[in-house]
């Protein structure tokens, strides 16, 4: 009723809600640019946006800030697409059959209890510092949330609507495409939200103990060679890749699922 | 034709909900099944919806035993059940498996016409009231033109303006297919304006106690003399003993 009534308002016609959440952050970094200026931050500890922004420029004109995004994001996709797909598979088999539950879900719960950054070491002494130790990582990082989102998600369908699908005689894989994905998706996506996070939390973890390329990489290079406005860079770009997965998310919520009290109606 | 004959229900756990039940149900019947709660009614409507199995006997639908559910049958559940990812046109057609698609929207348009939601076909489930929600459930039940159609209280979740509304709309969608109603009703008054016949169960194991016959022409007044003495007449007949409280009218 409320933005009904402030949409039709003509003489305000920028969309402030948008707008607002912006004024606080864009201030600080005035705010943060000025005090750099007047020499109030040491260079060394914080440079200024506008340094960050300069070295944005260098490191884009030379071609290394997307080698690195480009390793980085392959290495987070390529880890996220098999976690997720093992992920949704157990979540699956484990939600619809009881015996499958049985058989796999105490072992995996047992293994979901250790931290998976804690197998680093291990992880090393396995693969070496290539990049399969850190795909593996993001794997076991993103199976889980996954796991154990599909599994409830399915568990929590109303038995009501599964009844409905019998008495219309619907099959073992109508029901599951017309009833139990549909239902279980919501949950799905959430365990997507959190296995984004845990996907490059790992990967900056990864990267930056032990690698030869990629964000993480230039991070930790850039740090000994004290370019603390690479550094100040490769953190932002953490945060954007993060932030940019995240609003995937959230469109393809927005697209598929709609019509749960989770979204708003248009 | 709906038999059912002789049926027992045991459940796993060695509880004997229903015994012996036989009835006779005509094609365009309407019959209530009443009786306080834990009876067994919702066991007997499951049977004989094929969505669970007598222990002894059978139910039998144009002389065959039901063993799953029947494609000529609908069910209405207390519940909507409406799917909530589904709008309701296409809540409407899940009760339309493997119809062609052109059928199926006409078939759609037909039956949300007559439950008054045609203009809401575009709607999600959230969005509806209650009362629109149950109206979409018997318009998914009625779009497979069912010969049999089986309501367990299926207004019992709605205030009593809108019961009572959804109980004259059911009687004039009756009025022109003609299915075989069995409905199970905590709310006497509702089992005496739809019946032609009340079917009494008294539980401990779910039996029929009474069946009675209920003449009064269509539309009813539920102020009438007549009506009235059915009601207490029928109270009387349940047991409403204060270990099974819950019966009459909330
Ligand atoms: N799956 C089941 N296992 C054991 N007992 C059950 C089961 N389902 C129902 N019952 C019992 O059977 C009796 C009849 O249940 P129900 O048919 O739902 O009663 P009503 O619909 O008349 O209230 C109740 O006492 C209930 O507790
Ligand atoms: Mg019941």
């Amino acid at each position: 009723m409320t933005t009904t009534l402030r949409q039709s308002t003509p003489t305000l016609a920028l969309p402030w809600d948008r707008i607002i959440p912006w004024a606080v952050p864009a201030g600080l970094i005035v705010l943060w640019q000025i005090l750099a200026l007047v020499g109030l931050i040491n260079s060394r500890v914080l440079p200024a946006p506008t340094d960050v922004v300069q070295a944005a420029i260098r490191l884009t004109l030379n071609g290394e800030l997307f080698k690195h995004v480009g390793i980085s994001a392959w290495r987070a996709g390529v880890g996220c697409l098999i976690g997720g797909g093992i992920g949704l598979f157990f979540g699956v088999l484990n939600g619809v059959s009881r015996p499958a539950e049985l058989l796999t879900d105490g072992s995996i719960q047992m293994i979901r209890n250790i931290p998976h950054l804690a197998l680093i070491p291990l992880v090393i002494l396995w693969f070496g510092i290539d990049d399969t130790a850190r795909i593996f990582l993001v794997v076991l990082g993103v199976f889980f949330p996954i796991y154990v989102n599909t599994f409830y998600g399915i568990r929590a369908i109303d038995p009501g609507l599964i009844e409905m699908g019998r008495v219309y005689g619907l099959n073992r894989r109508q029901l599951f495409s017309q009833v139990i994905l549909p239902g279980a998706l919501p949950s799905i996506l959430v365990g997507l939200r959190y296995a984004l996070g845990t996907m490059w939390l790992t990967l900056i973890v990864a990267e930056t103990i032990a690698a030869s390329s990629g964000i993480g990489y230039l991070a930790m290079n850039a740090r000994e060679f004290m370019q603390t406005d690479v550094v100040v860079l490769a953190i932002l770009l953490y945060a954007l890749l993060g932030k940019l997965a995240d609003s995937a998310v959230r469109w393809l919520e927005k697209v598929t699922i709609a019509w749960h009290p989770s979204q708003n109606l248009t | 034709m709906l038999y059912i004959e002789n049926v027992h229900k045991q459940f796993d756990n060695g509880f004997l909900a229903l015994e012996g039940i036989d009835l006779q149900i005509k094609p365009g019947e309407i019959v209530s099944l009443v009786g306080t709660s834990g009876c067994g009614k919702s066991t007997l409507l499951r049977i004989v919806a094929g969505l669970d199995f007598p222990t002894r006997g059978a139910a039998l639908i144009d002389g065959e035993v039901v063993t799953r559910p029947h494609p000529k049958v609908g069910f209405i559940f207390q519940a909507a059940r409406l799917m909530p990812w589904l709008t309701v046109a296409e809540n409407v057609q899940f009760g339309l498996q493997g119809v062609s698609r052109l059928e199926r929207q006409w078939r759609t348009e037909q039956v949300l016409q007559k439950v008054h939601l045609l203009n809401f076909a575009q709607t999600l489930p959230r969005q509806l009231s209650g009362g629109m929600a149950q109206r979409v459930a018997i318009a998914r039940a009625l779009v497979t033109q069912p010969d049999i159609l089986l309501l367990d209280e299926p207004f019992s979740a709605l205030d009593a303006f809108t019961r009572t509304q959804l109980q004259d709309h059911l009687l004039e969608i009756w009025a022109t297919d003609r299915p075989t109603l069995l409905l199970v009703t905590h709310d006497i008054e509702e089992a005496l304006v739809l019946s032609d016949r009340i079917i009494v169960l008294r539980p401990n194991p779910g039996r029929v106690h009474r069946e009675m016959a209920i003449d009064l022409p269509h539309p009813r007044r539920r102020s009438s003399l007549e009506f009235q003495r059915l009601k207490d007449q029928l109270i009387g007949e349940l047991d409403l003993s204060p270990a099974a409280p819950d019966l009459v009218e909330r």
